[in-house]
């Protein structure tokens, strides 16, 4: 990588958690602008014009739902809540509210920098789901121009719905898809908070392409907050 | 040796009495033989002494009837002003109770102990604000006339041939700490009356006057002081029983007094109440309710009520028990309650009274074995017998005694015909025929009738001369007498046999209602429902409306329910207060707040007073009945004894999950103490090396050390999650979001997250394609998932197989976790399921896990245990009940490949 690595903003309350972030990032040449509170998250995010921001969701002045917004307002960079386990209902207004993906507490540091990079990725628009007529990952393939899929070099017949179900997966690879975006965006607003549909069409679809539906490889479950299509090697 | 040692449960009541005594004020009565003799003077001069002794002391009310020496004795006292009743126009001035009990001097002084309340007052009498104001630990000195003593009236009534309306039961004396008997000769106090400085109202003069004979006033004298002996030998007896003196008197007496419906029965409760303090026996007064008790003249059956009240009011105890033969029941109850004497009054009889029936009295003396039988004098007449005529007029309607006049002429239509083939001696018998019908029929008024009219038509229509009355042959006055006879026992017979049934109907009815009740109670098991069973028989009983009000957790009074909903009788939660904090009864048809619209009776048992019911019966005055009364009793203490019964079990409920809780809190603390103190020691002793290390340690053990302190750290979190979750378990915090799940996802994000946990063993999974969605928290079942494959890892051996199955039940979804490991030993295997326990071969953990899984599984409606598995290995099953219907889909054809 030339020249001074990408701007990461970290906004969290807590010290030893600064303090592991500074260490695991800095070794990976990420620039480190940090802010303890939300004020001064939002001050620093409109001052320094960071390229990804890393927002916890427990801040003492402000809740992390309102900042996200207050950011997503005028600021269209990637942002990743960083949560504590039990907050699946938090997490996922984040993500509604136009967080790009979430980690929850503890995590491992190549997860966040895998996580990193990806959202890095598609906000550069250099997504592979979004640009290549055909989209791979491991031993799948989606020819969007001839709607053809293939699993282990064997084709397999999916229907309407099924289709635009893998399409929005893949196109987001390695992004975290809340319940409502998959719905909004393969239904429309009329399936919105009907989840179960999308739980069984999910069901069909890894049954079609899955070796082991109960332990997928590709079309993985976030619990309680929606699906990531895995992004192969 | 110093005598017999004192019985221990006699101390104790004497130590209990004396608590409640050091508790509850002290009162002095100030007794005198009449008016005049100078009580009020008396207390006054003690209630100075005792203001030097240096006591707050307040006047409550004194009368002081305008007397310069006593208004003079008041002086320098704080008086109480007194308070305004207004009554048809005009106010009376009373004792202010309220303000007194605000004030709450030490010492109070009230006097007129007899005095009645004007209406409106709280109570009726002013003994009874009397006691309220010991109640409260205020000290009272009052003063009482001899002559209104409750036992002593009638007594003063036959010497002094005046009677007195004002009077006070003798338990209040009896109970009383002290009493001053206020003496004077007969000649003082005659010498005061004529120097006037005895107070007389101008109305009552002439009759005082008569009082104030001096024969009167040496009797009156001379049963003041006889009263006060008697207290005076009471107390030495206390003292010598107290101080374990060995008594001459050993066998222990009980009384029993017979009432009858007539108005000289008071004066019998009145004896009985003297003779039981004299023999210091408990007392009963007991009232037969025959049959005809119904059908009495109201006058008669008030009296009887009246005499039973009176007994409760002298400190006996009331009962009234149905039956059919007054001397019978007398023994019965006699005989079942060890009484020794019996007080009963005696009838006037005349000469006939040798034809009739023995009087009670007489066979009571005939039946009583072992008990002793005192007659009253002059009981006029007596209930169980009565002459046959008179009672037969009352017994029957007209139309019973036409219907014995027609089987009469019927039989005699039927053998006038025959009137020349039939023998006499057969007609006669028809006759009879006809009487025995009749008498069945019809009863015993109506067959006396049958065997007139069939002497009559006999002797007229077979009798020689034919046509006549007249006989010619004297053996007919025989056959005459014969059918009389026949007549009177049949009819009375029948009319026997009908009042036992009659009696026996009663006795079922109350019998079957209450058990009814105590069927309904037993099988109530809340406090809400108990309350509506017991309103809804107490309004079935007693109609009108009923309300009950029990106390909140905070002990506040409040109205319950009430039946019928939004009635017209408006509770009065201050009245009910009262009976809660009194624990006696008060309001409509009581002595106390008779103003009030209903009666408020406590729901008590012997140990403590649980609620309160308000009751406005239909008629109002039906609680006058004593076997309505007895019936409302037994109900409400069923009552009473039920809702204890639900309030113990609800502490006991309570006391038990505070054990359950203290539990909890012991464990988790010598799991905090012990589970989380190793893995930071080993964090921080690994982290300690590392921060230190001058790099002298090799590249190996440093990665060694970071890789134990992340192998303890996440020891550390699953700890940490789990003991959270059985907080939430626990608390009840536990939410469960319920959505339509496909089980394999949840059984895919298990594996996921436990991950290489499982240390490569082989996971099966064997989901069948026809499971149907399951309404489940899929956080929730994740973590049942993940808490049993890690506790594989934990208990199983490196790479044994594990499975996972799912199958459908009829109503439910059963889940299988079974590995191949050691299995669970019987002993253990509802044991591992509690908090806090851990397999003896402990492998790490604080043994929440499978109590958090149980916790969840419940929460979803649905069991969790664990088996055997066939060919070795536990199997861990949990069922998912299946809950309303899975929504369903529409199928749609595959998409259509472009064409290249």
């Amino acid at each position: 990588m030339t020249g001074p690595g990408p701007i990461v903003l970290i906004i969290e309350d807590e010290l030893p958690m600064r303090r592991f972030l500074r260490a695991a990032l800095a070794s990976a040449s990420y620039q480190l602008v940090e802010a303890a509170t939300a004020r001064d998250g939002l001050a620093e995010a409109a001052g320094r014009n960071p390229d990804l921001i890393l927002l916890d969701l427990g801040l003492p002045d402000a809740d992390g739902i309102e900042v996200t917004r207050q950011l997503r307002e005028w600021n269209t960079r990637p942002i990743i809540v960083l949560s504590a386990r039990g907050q699946e209902r938090d997490k996922i207004d984040a993500l509604d509210a136009g967080a790009d993906d979430y980690l929850t507490k503890p995590f491992s540091v190549p997860e966040l920098l895998a996580r990193m990079r990806v959202a890095l990725r598609h906000a550069a628009g250099r997504a592979p789901g979004t640009e290549e007529p055909v989209f791979v990952t491991g031993d799948l393939s989606i020819d969007r121009a001839r709607r053809v899929v293939t699993v282990r070099g064997a084709e397999v017949h999916l229907t309407p719905t099924e289709y635009r179900l893998l399409l929005a997966l893949a196109q987001h690879a390695g992004r975290v898809l809340t319940h409502r975006q998959l719905l909004r965006e393969v239904w429309g607003h009329g399936r919105v908070g009907q989840d179960h549909y999308l739980r069984v069409y999910m069901a069909q679809l890894r049954a079609k392409i899955e070796k082991d539906p109960a332990r997928p490889e590709y079309l993985r479950t976030e619990p309680g907050v929606g699906y990531r299509m895995v992004e192969g090697a | 040796m110093t005598g017999t040692r004192p019985d221990p449960d006699a101390l104790l009541a004497r130590i209990q009495q004396e608590e409640s005594r050091s508790r509850r004020g002290r009162l002095k009565v100030f007794v005198g033989a009449s008016p005049g003799v100078g009580k009020t003077f008396s207390m006054l001069e003690a209630a100075r002494a005792a203001r030097l002794g240096g006591r707050d002391v307040v006047v409550g009310v004194v009368e002081t009837h305008g007397r310069r020496e006593t208004a003079a004795l008041v002086d320098g006292l704080d008086v109480l002003p007194p308070k305004a009743f207004p009554h048809r126009g005009v106010t009376l001035e009373e004792f202010d109770l309220d303000a007194a009990l605000t004030r709450r001097p030490s010492l109070i002084l009230v006097d007129e102990m007899a005095h009645s309340n004007a209406p409106g007052a709280r109570h009726a009498k002013r003994y009874q604000d009397i006691d309220e104001l010991l109640r409260a630990g205020i000290d009272v000195f009052t003063t009482l006339n001899i002559q209104h003593l409750e036992s002593l009236n009638d007594v003063v009534a036959q010497i002094t041939g005046v009677t007195v309306r004002e009077t006070v039961p003798d338990a209040v004396l009896d109970e009383a700490d002290e009493i001053e008997l206020v003496d004077v000769t007969p000649e003082v106090l005659e010498q005061r009356l004529r120097e006037g400085k005895v107070y007389l109202p101008e109305q009552a003069k002439r009759a005082l006057d008569r009082f104030f004979r001096r024969g009167n006033l040496i009797a009156l004298r001379e049963l003041a002081l006889r009263r006060t002996a008697e207290r005076v030998d009471e107390q030495m007896r206390g003292y010598r029983a107290s101080a374990g003196i060995a008594e001459p008197w050993a066998a222990s007496e009980r009384l029993l007094v017979c009432v009858s419906p007539s108005e000289r029965s008071l004066r019998l409760v009145r004896s009985a109440r003297r003779l039981a303090g004299l023999l210091r026996a408990p007392w009963t007064a007991l009232y037969v309710e025959l049959p005809r008790h119904a059908t009495m003249p109201a006058q008669n059956r008030e009296a009887a009520q009246e005499a039973l009240r009176l007994g409760e009011e002298l400190g006996g105890t009331a009962v009234s028990v149905p039956g059919h033969d007054a001397a019978e029941e007398i023994l019965a109850y006699a005989r079942s309650h060890n009484v020794t004497r019996i007080l009963v009054g005696r009838s006037r009889r005349g000469w006939l009274a040798g034809l009739f029936p023995a009087s009670v009295a007489g066979r009571l003396v005939r039946g009583a074995e072992g008990m002793h039988i005192w007659v009253g004098a002059d009981e006029e007449r007596e209930p169980a017998s009565e002459p046959p005529p008179r009672n037969g007029l009352e017994l029957g309607p007209l139309r019973h005694y036409a219907g014995a006049a027609f089987v009469v002429a019927l039989m005699t239509a039927v053998a006038v015909p025959f009137h020349g083939t039939l023998a006499e001696i057969d007609a006669a018998m028809l006759y009879l025929l006809a009487v025995v019908v009749a008498a069945a029929r019809y009863g015993r008024g109506p067959s006396v009738l049958a065997g007139l009219l069939a002497v009559a038509c006999f002797d007229i229509v077979f009798v020689r001369p034919y046509g006549t009355f007249a006989v010619s042959d004297v053996r007919y006055i025989l056959t005459f007498v014969m059918m009389l006879v026949v007549a009177l026992v049949m009819g009375g017979l029948t009319t026997r046999v009908r009042e036992q049934a009659s009696v026996a109907r009663l006795r079922e009815r109350r019998a079957s209602t209450l058990y009814a009740v105590s069927r309904d109670l037993a099988a109530a098991r809340t406090r809400p429902e108990l309350g509506r069973v017991t309103l809804r028989h107490l309004h079935d009983l007693f109609g009108g409306s009923v309300m009950l009000i029990l106390p909140d957790l905070d002990g506040r009074l409040d109205l319950i329910a009430e039946m019928p909903v939004r009635q017209s009788v408006r509770s009065d939660l201050g009245v009910a207060k009262w009976v809660f904090e009194h624990a006696e009864p008060a309001g409509l048809g009581t002595q106390t707040l008779p103003a009030a619209d209903a009666m408020y009776v406590p729901l008590a048992t012997a140990e403590r007073v649980l609620g309160v019911v308000g009751l406005r019966p239909e008629p109002v005055d039906r609680f006058g009945d004593p076997a309505q009364r007895q019936l409302l009793e037994s109900l409400l203490g069923q009552a009473a004894v039920a809702l204890e019964r639900t309030a113990l079990a609800e502490e006991k409920r309570i006391v038990h999950l505070e054990y359950e809780a203290e539990q909890m809190r012991t464990s988790l603390l010598s799991s905090l103490s012990h589970d989380l103190r190793t893995p930071l020691g080993g964090i921080e002793g690994a982290a300690s090396s590392l921060v230190e290390d001058q790099d002298q340690l090799s590249r190996a053990t440093r990665r060694e050390l970071a890789q134990s302190i992340l192998d303890e750290s996440r020891r550390m979190t699953r700890m940490v999650a789990n003991l959270l979750d059985m907080v939430r378990v626990e608390s009840g915090a536990l939410g469960v979001h319920r959505e339509w799940h496909v089980l394999e996802e949840v059984v895919g994000v298990a594996l996921l997250r436990v991950g290489d946990r499982l240390d490569g063993r082989s996971v099966t999974t064997d989901l069948p394609a026809g499971l149907p969605l399951v309404s489940i928290d899929d956080v929730l079942i994740e973590q049942v998932l993940i808490n049993l494959l890690e506790n594989v890892a934990k208990y199983t051996p490196a790479g044994s197989p594990v499975e996972i199955s799912a199958a459908l039940r009829p109503d439910e979804v059963l889940v299988t976790v079974a590995d191949r490991g050691p299995g669970v030993p019987d002993e253990e295997r509802e044991r591992i399921f509690e908090k806090f326990h851990r397999a003896a071969r402990g492998a790490g953990g604080i043994g929440l896990g499978l109590a958090i899984c149980r916790g969840i599984i419940m929460a979803h409606g649905g069991r969790l245990w664990v088996d055997h598995r066939l060919g070795g290995g536990a199997a861990f099953r949990f069922t998912l009940p299946i809950v309303g219907v899975p929504p369903a889909f529409d199928q749609e054809p595959d998409v259509e490949a472009v064409a290249p």
